[in-house]
């Protein structure tokens, strides 16, 4: 009864095309967006916001960039981490170099270095696909964890190789409370998501879709895959290396080079496969995902009474994670965000059976 | 000599790499004992390399299934034979962990492989890579997370040859004899495998076709499950050797993602390709970190080496520009 | 066949194409043309090259001789997507829609060389990009109404029944405007209801848009019907080249039919 969209009629396309068409959508998102701004800094613990909604925003920035590329446009890769690293250690090398930018430009030209990263490994994509492409995006992963860990002018010569992040001037405000870093993340990507959404709707995200899906097809009605290859890359490249240059700065604040390494690219692959490939909701819910199930595997057997070693317990997440992904895969391939749908499904049925 | 200009760049790649293999040697940077010393230990690590490819060509070529889980097969199957070894002889706990291997074998192709038949290759390949991690947490769950030794009472120390040719002679790890006739004795029991019996005979149909090879009545279930159980036992032997050499410890990374260039070389369906792309792999990065190494630290005031971490990787993405296939492969023509 | 639009002259032709896959000869030394406003037939046994041919004019394969003449400019072999730029348009004998998208967005994908809205605009969806959305939307929604899809525009297209696919196929190639229309078994797998309304929206399209048709078909009596001038090949040799009734007493054609020893 509460989800209908019984006399919701579009009389325009315009109407049509909206991102949230259904009326109870549009309320719900409205509910949302007003609860993430005006009400969690408030009712959320400062450990809340620092070790689960902050990481997860900024990994859900990196989730939403690969599938951007992988679940839209189809092209598989497994070494976004070191697009992220990209992304790090270009704001790094800006921020400590030209101390008086601002935060917004060091992101935005960051996420500009990441791309051209990007693009550049994205090059192979135009003559081998699926899984030797992801054999090409490894080079990318190793090659630049190598590169950061050895050429010193990247790390500003530091003799251990880390590196620790100045403070963050947003017009003149340092941001120092994990409030103002909750807001100051949760403005950039829900203006990203937004961004993403409206490509995937127009010209650009069909032909992603298009060559994703049957690539001699897209190129008969006239689509170049080249053009759209290249532009897949390159965006998802740029949000991955601002969400870089997030964790780097807000979440980490100092890190060593082995910080995006492989095991985050896998990580990322992951979340939008549990996610739902070529689905922007699905995107949060895998890097939700990703960071509430080693909470509860730490906690559920505590509460429970078992005791487990942390040992176990990696070693449980990365059972459970194998075992998910196969799951889902034979399932329900398009992942939580799928289900998410159906269950919206049911509900307009609700409560009739058919 | 049309066919040379249309083929320049891998001429171009191979030239290269041949410049680069003897400019050691030929600019007199390295006395010629050392050389040898590096090519042969690159040799060895290549026939490591070599054995783990052969398993994901196995199961490529049977089954069109790209494995991303054989490294992780590999260290199970290792660790296996460390654990059990040290309450039995090495040899008895080899042949229990073989039919642990067949077991898994068995079990991944009906859990995983079945129901995803007719899904696309990028499917396949992801769900591989969740077994590897199944794998991963499962066999440390089981066996442990330390570093295990496997003995199998070969000397360790190095022995010297050869000194009345090179100057201090060479040294030679008995070890990596034993694995080089290791390897060469599976790869021939295998080519025979293929080529003379029945169930290699299927097998090969089997790559060939899938809805073919059934439909002259070739079981595909039970044929999956023998190709992913030779892949295990391939898997083992690399496995045992290479736990011998270095120990064996669960890790995700190195292992398993350092034959995908081997593939990528070889072509993903040729057996004699995967041992002669982890040759390659393993002689090249050996030759780059010792040689090239040192250069490229002065060059660039770099903090320290590890280039062996990325060579064969950037190695493969230059030979998918040139030569997607790779050495041995099939070209992949796609009628519409 | 009696037409709107007078019949032109010469708008495609190819000639003394071959192409061979490794040691397969697909098509030898065929040459044909094609006139504005026409339906041309290309029929023949299965294996005979048909789909090949519709393959090189449009740039997905590059044949090893001869040459293609489009429009006034001779080409070697052209991109698939040049030619989409040019005029050509096609279907598949088995359906290349896009089964990730619904029926609407895979007619859109058809409209994707007229949008030319920059990328900013499209992030934020505001001024020349809505406008784009809109128009194109306009212009898709009379190719729906004009093939009677309209209650299905937004299922996903692998959920539609294999007649319906089709008729999205086509949809999605008449969504670039053609010149010429490249059809490859149109009507392929449909029963006698499917076939007599899809030549109903072949016979419409050459009408109303005077879009040259080529069309490859298995089923005598449509072709006979419909078209002005019929290309046989057999075994990738041109055998006839005529007028409906020219091609059917010809006994070659016939031989080859039948599969008379030759």
């Amino acid at each position: 009864m509460l989800y209908r969209e019984n006399g919701q009629f579009k009389t325009s396309y315009v109407a049509d095309q909206q991102m949230l068409p259904i009326r109870q959508d549009q309320v719900f998102m409205i509910a949302l967006v007003v609860i993430a701004f005006a009400v969690v800094p408030f009712v959320a613990s400062d450990y809340l916001i620092r070790a689960i909604l902050v990481p997860f925003l900024i990994l859900s920035l990196a989730a939403l960039g690969l599938n951007l590329l992988t679940g839209y446009c189809g092209q598989v890769s497994i070494g976004h981490g070191a697009f992220m690293a990209v992304g790090a250690y270009a704001a790094y090398n800006i921020a400590t170099r030209l101390p008086d930018l601002n935060i917004l430009i060091v992101l935005v030209l960051a996420g500009l270095a990441a791309a051209l990263v990007g693009m550049l490994f994205g090059i192979p994509s135009l003559r081998i696909k699926g899984l030797y492409l992801a054999v090409a995006t490894l080079a990318a992963q190793f090659f630049f964890d190598w590169v950061f860990a050895r050429v010193k002018w990247f790390t500003n010569y530091s003799p251990s190789g880390s590196v620790s992040v100045p403070d963050i001037a947003l017009f003149g405000l340092v941001l120092n409370t994990p409030q103002e870093k909750y807001l100051f993340v949760l403005a950039i990507v829900a203006l990203f998501a937004l961004v993403a959404k409206n490509l995937v709707r127009g010209h650009v995200g069909r032909s992603w879709m298009a060559i994703r899906d049957m690539d001699v097809a897209a190129e008969v009605i006239g689509i170049r895959p080249m053009a759209a290859k290249l532009s897949a890359f390159a965006i998802s490249s740029f949000y991955v290396g601002v969400a870089g240059a997030l964790w780097g700065f807000i979440h980490l604040g100092s890190w060593e080079p082995l910080a995006f390494s492989i095991n985050l690219s896998l990580n990322l692959l992951f979340m939008i496969i549990i996610g739902g490939l070529g689905s922007i909701l699905g995107s949060f819910f895998g890097a939700a995902f990703i960071i509430v199930l080693p909470i509860v595997l730490n906690q559920l057997p505590a509460a429970l009474g078992i005791p487990i070693s942390t040992a176990m317990v990696s070693h449980l997440e990365f059972m459970i994670f194998g075992a998910l992904i196969v799951f889902f895969l034979i399932v329900e391939p398009h992942g939580l965000a799928r289900l998410w749908a159906i269950g919206k499904e049911k509900l307009r049925l609700w409560p009739f059976p058919h | 000599m049309n066919k040379l200009m249309r083929n320049w760049p891998v001429i171009a790649l191979g030239v290269l790499l041949a410049a680069g293999l003897v400019a050691p040697l030929a600019t007199g940077a390295s006395p010629a004992g050392f050389y040898v010393e590096v090519l042969l230990g690159g040799l060895m690590t290549g026939v490591l390399y070599s054995l783990v490819a052969l398993g994901f060509v196995l199961i490529f070529k049977a089954s069109g299934v790209f494995n991303f889980a054989q490294g992780a097969m590999v260290l199970f199957a290792a660790l296996a034979v460390a654990r059990m070894a040290e309450v039995m002889p090495w040899w008895l706990a080899a042949l229990l962990a073989i039919g642990i291997m067949v077991v898994l074998a068995w079990v991944i192709e009906r859990v995983v492989l079945r129901p995803l038949v007719n899904q696309e290759a990028i499917a396949l390949l992801m769900a591989t890579l969740g077994v590897t991690y199944f794998l991963d947490g499962f066999g440390q769950t089981v066996w442990g997370s330390d570093i295990y030794e496997i003995n199998l009472g070969i000397a360790k120390e190095p022995v010297m040859v050869l000194d009345g040719i090179f100057q201090g002679g060479i040294l030679v790890n008995k070890e990596d004899v034993v694995a080089a006739v290791a390897a060469a004795a599976l790869v021939a029991a295998l080519a025979l495998f293929f080529q003379k019996t029945p169930t290699g005979r299927a097998l090969r149909a089997v790559a060939d076709d899938h809805q073919a090879a059934q439909s002259i009545g070739i079981p595909l279930n039970r044929i999956w499950v023998i190709v992913w159980s030779v892949a295990g036992v391939v898997a083992l032997v690399a496995g045992v050797i290479w736990g011998s050499k270095l120990g064996v410890q669960f890790s995700i990374s190195q292992v398993a993602l350092k034959a995908l260039p081997v593939v990528i070389l070889g072509g993903f369906t040729s057996v004699p390709g995967a041992i002669i792309g982890g040759l390659i792999i393993g002689v090249g990065e050996k030759m780059a970190e010792v040689f090239l190494g040192p250069v490229l630290v002065k060059a660039f005031d770099l903090a320290g080496g590890g280039i062996e971490n990325w060579f064969a990787y950037m190695l493969a993405l230059l030979f998918l520009l040139v030569r997607p296939e790779g050495l041995f492969g099939e070209k992949h023509i796609d009628r519409v | 066949m009696q037409h709107a639009r007078k019949i032109g002259e010469p708008i495609l032709s190819v000639e003394g194409v071959s192409l061979s896959f490794g040691g397969v000869r697909a098509l030898q030394e065929v040459s044909f043309d094609v006139r504005e406003h026409e339906i041309r037939a290309i029929i023949g046994p299965n294996g005979a090259g048909k789909s090949s041919m519709l393959n090189v004019i449009n740039g997905v394969y590059h044949p090893q001789e001869g040459k293609i003449t489009y429009a006034g400019k001779v080409r070697q072999h052209v991109d698939p997507h040049e030619a989409a730029a040019r005029g050509i348009a096609r279907t598949f004998q088995s359906l290349a829609l896009f089964k990730g998208m619904s029926v609407l967005d895979n007619i859109m994908t058809g409209r994707n060389l007229k949008m030319r809205s920059n990328l900013l605009f499209q992030a934020l969806r505001l001024g020349p990009a809505l406008k784009e959305e809109i128009e194109h939307r306009a212009a898709v929604e009379r190719i729906i109404d004009f093939l009677e899809i309209q209650p299905y525009r937004k299922t996903p297209v692998g959920r539609l029944p294999y007649g319906l696919q089709k008729r999205v196929d086509l949809a999605r190639a008449l969504a670039l405007e053609p010149r010429v229309l490249l059809l490859d078994e149109p009507m392929a797998g449909m029963n006698l209801e499917e076939k007599q309304d899809m030549c109903r929206f072949i016979l419409d399209v050459n009408d109303q848009f005077g879009t040259t048709i080529v069309l490859i078909e298995h089923d005598m009596g449509v072709v006979m019907d419909i078209s002005d001038r019929v290309v046989v090949l057999d075994y990738g040799r041109k055998i006839a080249d005529g007028t409906p009734d020219e091609v059917r007493n010809n006994q070659a054609v016939i031989d080859a039919y039948l599969g008379v020893a030759h």
